[in-house]
């Protein structure tokens, strides 16, 4: 393989990792305070249309974000409602929430753009433009250095370096601040929390609330940045692919990146090679398109040693002594 | 009760015949010497009255004790103090001001920690983490545990409550995490501790350690509350002790002034045997017979070896033993929960310890019953109703499934009924899940699912463990029936007062082998004590 190849499977890499990286971090915020969330799915799927939708109608792909991130909290608000206050099932209420998104969404582009349950295609300024960092002009014929910089690090949109970021901050949140103390501690054992004198549905709705922004910005990135426009059910077992990867990062961000990198990285190389040749064998196309699939039956089956989940996690508090 | 008193009080006071609002002066006035005043609290859980009117003062500076059995309302009223719980009506002063406590936030704001019975500490945290949680000096963590790190070294030299502060919580003993909640509750800068069966989960020595460190607390000038069912301990640490009941405040006593004997009576609401009534045993036949007994478990090492004894119709055998010297594998094996080598002999037949034969349900049809230790894990499938607990080993029996296939629920119902009525089962619901029933009326549950069926060998594993005294007394007094009426009782229990004055023989178990046997009435506690330590 030459240099050339790696250089864009890696690039491409970049670009599907990020949903995925924003889907994590948000499932690991969610159960890290004790809220199962298997609705990563839908809240992204709802997000990825609004997002394009209001980019198309307003002609400016921030507003689309905005919009995406307000309906995906919104959404998140259901899922607290339910399994917070209500106490009900954590996971009936996931499903639930990927059911309606899956529905409403063409539902809705089908009743506002009469394009079979898509939108239109997106361009210009509705759509995320790319950001060459600085110095990756000068640096683009430095060996190593160049094709890493230049190559693969440059020239994504916005939201990708934000959700780069979003990895230490996520990090200092969770281990470095009080919120993030308590936050760790309502999803081991909320009733420590309670008598400490903080409030458990506070902190919950809390992560529930930051965990919708993030599904929000994995959403509007996938329909403005990754492709120009939604498709219905674009999302693709994106929500449950982030939630195996959180599980094999056991539920630590930075061990998060690195699961999504080997996701993206196996999506990259499916779409670069369609068909590969192994001992004489053709491995079709869909079998290629099948593997991120397969590592999460694989990491879900328990393959990867033992992943403890927060103790409290799915479980609503209702108090005891 | 000190409502009405202080009633009394101002009636006989000529100078008190005046408006409220002097009376409200008089009264805070009154309470500036207590730490802890509640008047009239009530709470209801449903239809189950946990607090009815509760009235109580608690002296600043004196350790005030709490006592009543399992269910008297004595967590339920503490939780509200330390708004854990809300009351339905009543009113909380502390230092002899009106304060809402709505939740755990106000009852710290007001000086008041808590240290519950079942710990609230977050396992996979360190001490330091557990300790600041809640009362974090600002939105970083560092600077917040430094200033924990200092502050626990003064209390570690202050109050002997020496833990590392880098340890996990998961690594610690049950002493050292409750050490954590007392250092959490005085982080906190709390004037009031309250303690919630604090020994109920320590060794002797753990538990003398936490007194010293009470006493120091009190030297201080810190109000401690300390809630327990053991009499021993109150008549040890306390200045005043007041007595609940079935969710009612029944009496007050100055410590020096009262006894066991009276505090009991109060608790239980009649007169409490503390020694248990039996006439001398008539042992009849050999019933059981074991020889040469040996267990090895799965990680190869010996638990049982070479036991032998005999047990005759009639006769409590009781096994002491400190906890884990076999004890509780002897009772497996001989209920047939787990093969082992040997022989046995049931009323002069062979009795299989290995292979097919060998299992719980034979031991049942050889009429051997069995009261597990672990009545949670083993003795009662907590979220099946009463009823379906009844019938549970004994679901072939005729009466309960008399076409071999279709069970006569209605028959188990009414069978669950006549048990519980025989052994006082409070409430005698047959409907209500086993987790509904306190400790006692769990064990009652099994107890009258056994006996009831008149076995001729009856296992018994802690048959009083976290049951309270009326219930103790109760299970002592049917121990002892059953055994008149000529059943065979082995009966393992860790407590040696109970082994003492039920046992007819005592054998005494030490790392897997019988170190010897002896009559109750000719030996004492000290020489039991000596053989259960591998030393006579």
């Amino acid at each position: 393989m030459d240099m050339m190849v790696l250089v864009q499977v890696l690039e491409s890499t970049m670009r599907l990792a990020t949903p995925l990286l924003f889907a994590c971090l948000a499932g690991l915020i969610s159960e890290r305070a004790g809220v199962f969330d298997i609705g990563l799915e839908g809240k992204m799927l709802v997000a990825a249309f609004m997002a394009a939708s209001i980019a198309f109608v307003s002609g400016n792909v921030w507003i689309g974000v905005v919009a995406a991130v307000g309906v995906s909290v919104l959404m998140s608000l259901m899922h607290g409602l339910a399994s917070i206050t209500f106490r009900g099932n954590q996971l009936i209420s996931g499903v639930a929430i990927n059911f309606l998104a899956a529905g409403i969404t063409v539902v809705i582009a089908q009743n506002w753009f009469r394009q079979g349950g898509r939108t239109p295609s997106l361009s210009g300024n509705a759509r995320m433009a790319r950001i060459d960092l600085p110095f990756a002009e000068a640096l683009r014929d430095v060996p190593v250095i160049g094709p890493i910089y230049h190559g693969i690090l440059s020239g994504h949109a916005l939201l990708v370096y934000v959700a780069l970021l979003c990895v230490p901050l996520t990090w200092f949140m969770l281990f470095r601040t009080r919120f993030g103390l308590r936050l760790r501690a309502v999803g081991e054992n909320p009733a420590a929390v309670d008598t400490a004198g903080v409030s458990v549905v506070g902190l919950r709705y809390a992560a529930v609330a930051i965990c919708g922004v993030l599904c929000g910005l994995a959403g509007a990135y996938l329909s403005t940045g990754l492709s120009a426009g939604f498709v219905k059910d674009m999302t693709a077992g994106r929500g449950f692919i982030a939630l195996a990867a959180m599980i094999f990062a056991k539920w630590r961000p930075w061990h998060a990146l690195g699961a999504v990198f080997l996701f993206g990285l196996l999506e990259a190389v499916a779409n670069r090679f369609q068909n590969i040749d192994i001992l004489g064998v053709n491995l079709p196309v869909q079998a290629m398109q099948a593997l991120p699939y397969i590592l999460t039956v694989v990491i879900l089956a328990g393959f990867v040693g033992k992943a403890i989940p927060p103790r409290a996690g799915g479980a609503a508090y209702v108090k005891e002594h | 009760m000190i409502t009405a008193k202080t009633a009394r009080a101002r009636r006989s006071d000529p100078g008190m015949t005046q408006t409220s609002t002097d009376m409200m002066r008089q009264d805070t006035a009154a309470s500036a010497s207590y730490a802890i005043e509640l008047r009239g609290i009530s709470k209801a859980f449903g239809p189950v009255q946990a607090n009815k009117d509760i009235s109580i003062r608690v002296r600043r500076g004196t350790i005030h004790g709490i006592v009543g059995e399992n269910g008297a309302g004595k967590s339920t009223l503490m939780s509200i103090l330390y708004g854990f719980y809300r009351a339905d009506s009543g009113e909380i002063l502390i230092n002899g001001h009106p304060t809402e406590i709505p939740d755990s936030l106000a009852a710290i704001r007001a000086g008041v920690g808590m240290v519950f019975q079942h710990f609230k500490l977050v396992e996979n945290f360190t001490v330091l983490e557990n300790v600041i949680l809640g009362a974090e000096a600002g939105g970083l963590l560092r600077p917040s545990l430094a200033k924990a790190r200092g502050l626990l070294k003064d209390l570690a030299r202050e109050f002997e409550l020496n833990v590392d502060p880098d340890a996990l919580i998961e690594n610690l003993s049950v002493g050292h995490q409750q050490r954590v909640e007392i250092l959490k509750a005085l982080y906190r800068e709390a004037d009031i501790l309250i303690l919630d069966e604090p020994t109920g989960v320590l060794t002797p020595s753990e538990a003398d350690h936490l007194f010293r460190i009470l006493r120091g607390l009190k030297e201080q000038g810190k109000t401690i509350i300390l809630i327990t069912h053991k009499l021993r301990e109150i008549m040890d640490v306390t200045d005043e002790v007041s007595v609940m009941r079935r969710g009612e405040m029944v009496a007050t006593r100055t410590t020096s002034e009262t006894s066991p004997t009276e505090l009991a009576e109060l608790m239980v609401g009649r007169k409490v045997l503390l020694r248990v009534e039996k006439t001398p045993a008539r042992p009849g036949e050999e019933v059981l017979r074991v020889d040469g007994l040996r267990l090895v478990d799965a990680q190869g090492v010996e638990r049982l070896r070479s036991i032998g004894f005999e047990l005759r119709a009639g006769e409590i055998v009781g096994i002491a033993g400190v906890a884990g010297n076999g004890q509780s594998e002897l009772l497996e094996v001989l209920a047939g929960l787990r093969p082992a080598e040997g022989q046995a002999w049931m009323n002069g037949q062979p009795l299989p310890l290995s292979g097919r034969d060998c299992d719980a349900q034979a031991r049942r049809a050889r009429r051997i019953a069995h009261v597990p230790e672990d009545r949670h894990r083993r003795g009662l499938v907590l979220n099946f109703h009463a009823w379906e607990n009844t019938a549970l080993g004994y679901h072939h029996d005729p009466l309960y499934n008399p076409h071999s296939w279709k069970m006569d629920n209605a028959a188990i119902i009414r069978d669950t009924q006549a048990k519980m009525d025989a052994f006082d089962v409070r409430p005698p619901d047959p409907h209500l899940k086993a987790s509904g029933f306190s400790g006692g009326n769990q064990q009652k549950l099994v107890l009258a699912r056994e006996i009831e069926h008149a076995p001729d060998v009856l296992l018994v594993g802690q048959p009083t463990r976290g049951v309270d005294i009326g219930a103790i007394e109760f299970i002592h007094q049917r121990l002892i029936k059953l055994r008149d009426s000529g059943s065979a009782i082995l009966l393992v229990s860790v407590e040696l007062d109970e082994i003492l004055s039920l046992s007819d023989r005592i054998i005494v178990m030490f790392d897997g082998k019988i170190m010897g046997e002896r009559l109750p009435d000719q030996t004492n506690a000290q020489e039991l004590g000596l053989m259960m330590a591998g030393m006579a």
